[in-house]
């Protein structure tokens, strides 16, 4: 039965780590802003407060950027799993949408966006 | 004529191990079918985990390491593309390490061996995802996915202790 202790023990630790890391890592704060970054390239960034709908030219294909009631989702999108259209809202700093196949990840963040990019020297 | 019976046992073990890709394959296409119901990256049944811990208690470690490797490989081929690879590769090939050394321990039970295959699993495609992306910003993917992990690592292992229990031994000898 000493085998049947080191499951449990083993278990109990992965249950534990988990529980840190969600203490940790789960996000609590709300946001103010969405970042979008295609291929880790920053493209644009957007206030949480705003109400619009734009498309994201991602890697090989587009997602649809619908940012309403202070949350953000990607509504619309032509990648081959619809994940990131299923993952819903976001709200909170530190959450993110991620559609892998297009290499987009839209992220929630805490600093006021900056200027548009376009408007921005470099 | 020099050892013919061992020749014919490891002709005998190829076509085993060949099975075991092949039911692999299957399992990968029919789980490729189900729409993923967590909207997460990654998240998956993990099915073909069955047939690796298939093959780590009924053949060894090598092929355990081998068939999840070629199944890799010819889902990749067949279905997929090269990223898709590197997102499974990352995943399986650390599930699978994990799952040797608690395995070779001799200390664990089939399915704690499998629930911590399935944590690590999702944890080497969050690294992945991580390079790919060129984020570290996956924290709360990596919270839920370590979960999600520990829950179809134990529904895979309750399926890999049946599938163990009941194939003869003699099948992969
Ligand atoms: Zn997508």
């Amino acid at each position: 039965m000493k085998k049947r202790g080191m499951d449990v023990l083993l278990v109990a630790a992965l249950v534990l780590a988990g529980v840190g890391m969600a203490v940790l890592l789960w996000p609590r704060e709300p946001g103010e802003a969405v970042q979008v970054r295609v291929d880790g390239t920053v493209t644009a960034e957007y206030p949480l407060s705003a109400s619009l709908r734009t498309r994201i030219e991602g890697v090989g294909g587009y997602n649809e950027l619908v940012i309403e009631d202070g949350s953000a989702r990607l509504e619309e999108a032509d990648c081959p799993d619809r994940i990131c259209v299923r993952t819903g809202r976001i709200r909170q700093k530190g959450q993110s949408i991620i559609c892998l196949p297009h290499k987009v990840v839209i992220e929630i963040v805490g600093a006021a966006p900056s200027p548009a990019p376009d408007v921005t020297g470099r | 004529m020099k050892q013919p019976a061992k020749n014919r046992f490891s002709a005998k073990k190829a076509a085993r191990f060949g099975l075991l890709v092949a039911l692999a394959l299957i399992f990968s296409y029919a789980e490729s079918q189900i729409p993923p119901f967590f909207a997460v990256p990654g998240m998956k049944i993990g099915l073909t985990n069955v047939v690796v811990l298939t093959a780590l208690y009924k053949m060894g470690s090598g092929p355990a390491m081998g068939v999840n490797l070629l199944r890799i490989f010819l889902v990749g081929l067949l279905f997929g593309n090269p990223f898709s690879v590197v997102y499974s590769l990352s995943g399986g090939m650390l599930s699978t390490v994990v799952m040797i050394l608690l395995r070779k321990s001799g200390r664990f039970r089939l399915i704690t061996v499998s629930v911590a295959g399935g944590v690590f699993h999702n944890v080497g495609q969050i690294a992945a995802a991580a390079v790919i992306m060129q984020t570290a910003q996956l924290g709360w993917y990596m919270v839920v996915l370590w979960f999600t992990g520990m829950l179809t690592g134990a529904l895979i292992g309750v399926l890999g202790y049946e599938m163990v229990r009941r194939l003869p031994d003699a099948l992969f000898e």
